[in-house]
């Protein structure tokens, strides 16, 4: 039988600790809270799964919810195919390589905060470029601080704006690794364009377009800073997002308990889509 | 199925040649009869995936015509040439079973399901793949996926011409040998004009009945394999074909009659006039060693179970020569003899005697 050294755990030991203290430790805690009920000094009674129970059935949360899934599809729907689009499109050799690559990763290297400031002041209805383009240019009423409607084209616009150049650098970085070979042969074998997508490029493309929808569903699902900055949830509750509800319920109210029932289980959601999308993704791979 | 004609075809990367250093392929003239095995036989970059890429269409020559049947395709794109090509690495489509890989090019041709699997599982099983046809290409083994790229190939049988870009470069030694000998079957089975791409010898000359020799972008010499092995009309050829390839040794011509270190050298024929640069070139098969004649050192003697092959040095020219029966030992001095009708004279590289008539 071969030895195991059993030393290799102790090189671990430190990254455990660090994991520890940033992740296991704070979300124990939060497990803690979800169920308890304190009034403050220290104080907690035990609540059992009520705050669980009460989340699970409260209208806010159903609401937000579905706002958060209409978000996140909506723009999964727009970055996708956009982002493999523009991926196919752009140049596989030359000088607008590079040129094409360094546009499409600027929007990524801007700071959140700044993304829904920039775009905050974008469409503002005087001075902003579009806003003030909008209404007093083209005569179309747009104010998203007061239409629902706006304020959602508004949010989704900027994610677009600020993401879909993921999708593009990694769908990119599938295609150029495709060999000339393959398009020669699909020329002599006489495939059309759609063939060579279907047949050469989308599978060439499927591992990295998995990475790129996961990281895109995490993301967008988890998204705080931009929309926060951008309408702050409003007008009214119409952008309120999960993540925007969440810290309303546990920094505006102090309601630490259901915010932390709340937490757990937006986590064990977006724990269990991304499972899903995984699994659903990668099924035909082994076979 | 069709006779291929190459006229005055030229190709220059450049976009403005100036001489003919710029070209990568030379001006190219040759007749493929329909039907028949052709190997283009030279060291990389030479040129001939050049041509072979000019003859599919995946390439745009610089100057000259392509002609299929005497009708000009110059112009055509690959799908409209009705070619097929097998590439050096093998290309597969990885999400489709083995049996739609073999199918999707007669199926974007729309050709009717019933001939598509008649056809499918012909050459399935000329392949010997049938077992394998539902099973997904991309779990193939390399050497599975090349037979599957060359079923692709040879599928459809109204093909002009089916052409082979080194395609066994992926493939493990021992099944080398195998796919070949496949190909050779398939060939006399199919009856397609066939044209292989190559720098391996052995592999030109197993498959082809025509061996076209190129070196820098030009055709040296177009002959069957015993031509270039008997007959190298270029010292080029001489020494690239042959294990190991031909001598080629340092010459002076006077009156008609050659030289090698100041001993005359009989030759298998005539030589034409002329001036230039004079070699002689005379295979290891010919040189023998004699009572007297040529003076040289023995170097290496390396035995190779039914003969040896001596390295020898005269002057400071290297020969090797090919004996049977006993071998003499290192370091010692031996006396060469070449055999005159095997002995030609070569000038600035081409060759430079008449063939038969004895000097």
């Amino acid at each position: 039988m071969r030895k195991v050294n059993q030393k290799g755990w102790f090189f671990v030991l430190p990254v455990l600790i660090l994991v520890a203290f940033n992740a296991l430790v704070p979300m124990m805690t939060v497990v803690n809270y979800s169920v308890q009920e304190t009034f403050g000094d220290n104080v907690f009674f035990w609540q059992g799964l009520d705050w669980f129970q009460q989340i699970l059935r409260s209208d806010r949360f159903h609401a937000a919810l579905g706002r958060q899934f209409l978000f996140t599809g909506m723009i999964l729907a727009i970055e996708v195919p956009l982002g493999v689009i523009i991926a196919l499109s752009m140049p596989r050799k030359g000088f607008w390589v590079p040129v094409c690559l360094v546009t499409m990763a600027l929007p990524m290297l801007i700071p959140w905060n700044v993304v829904g400031a920039m775009w905050n002041i974008f469409t503002l209805p005087d001075i902003g470029l579009l806003g003030y383009l909008m209404n007093h240019t083209l005569g179309i009423n747009y104010n998203m601080t007061q239409d629902p409607v706006a304020a959602w084209i508004t949010v989704i616009l900027m994610d677009v704006w600020h993401w879909t150049s993921l999708v593009v650098l990694l769908c990119y970085a599938g295609l150029v690794s495709i060999p000339d070979a393959y398009y020669q042969a699909a020329k002599i074998d006489g495939a059309s364009n759609w063939s060579v997508f279907r047949y050469i490029q989308l599978p060439k493309m499927k591992q990295v377009l998995t990475i790129a929808v996961l990281l895109r569903f995490m993301d967008s699902f988890n998204i705080y800073t931009e929309p926060f900055v951008l309408t702050g949830g409003g007008p009214g509750n119409s952008t309120t997002l999960l993540s925007i509800d969440l810290v309303k319920i546990a920094l505006g109210q102090f309601d630490l308990g259901p915010a932390a029932a709340m937490s757990l289980i937006y986590f064990a959601i977006t724990l269990f889509v991304s499972w899903l999308f995984y699994t659903l993704m990668t099924r035909n791979d082994a076979k | 199925m069709a006779k291929i004609t190459l006229d005055k075809l030229r190709h220059s990367y450049m976009g403005d040649p100036k001489g003919p250093e710029d070209y990568a392929l030379k001006e190219i003239n040759i007749d493929w009869q329909d039907g028949g095995a052709y190997a283009l036989l030279g060291p990389s970059g030479c040129g001939k995936s050049t041509l072979l890429n000019i003859i599919s269409g995946l390439l745009q020559p610089s100057e000259g015509r392509i002609l299929f049947d005497g009708k000009d395709v110059t112009g055509l794109p690959p799908d409209q040439r009705n070619i097929a090509q097998v590439f050096q690495f093998p290309v597969i489509y990885d999400t489709m079973t083995v049996y739609d890989n073999l199918a999707f090019p007669l199926r974007n041709r729309g050709v009717d399901e019933a001939r598509v699997k008649a056809r499918v599982e012909e050459i399935a099983a000329m392949l010997e793949v049938t077992e394998m046809l539902r099973t997904r290409a991309s779990n193939l083994s390399p050497d599975n996926k090349q037979k599957i790229s060359m079923g692709r190939g040879l599928v459809r049988d109204d093909v002009n011409v089916v052409m082979f870009d080194e395609p066994l470069t992926v493939i493990d030694p021992h099944l080398k040998w195998k796919l070949r000998s496949k190909l050779k079957e398939l060939h006399q089975r199919v009856k397609v004009t066939m044209i292989y791409v190559t720098h391996d010898q052995t592999e030109a000359l197993t498959f082809a009945d025509q061996v076209v020799v190129m070196q820098d972008g030009e055709v040296v010499q177009i002959g069957t394999p015993v031509d270039l092995f008997d007959r190298p009309a270029h010292t080029f050829v001489g020494h690239f074909i042959g294990s190991p390839g031909m001598n080629v040794l340092p010459a002076e011509l006077r009156d008609g009659r050659a030289f090698f270190m100041g001993e005359a050298v009989a030759l298998e024929g005539a030589v034409a006039p002329g001036d230039g640069r004079h070699e002689i070139g005379v295979r290891p098969e010919f040189v023998s060693l004699a009572e007297r004649g040529l003076r040289a050192t023995v170097r290496k003697v390396m035995d190779l179970g039914r003969h040896s092959v001596i390295d020898v040095v005269a002057g400071d020219t290297r020969i090797s020569a090919i004996v049977e029966g006993d071998v003499p030992g290192q370091g010692e001095a031996v006396h060469l003899a070449f055999r005159p009708d095997q002995t030609r004279l070569y000038r600035d590289g081409w060759i430079a005697t008449e063939k038969g008539r004895a000097a």
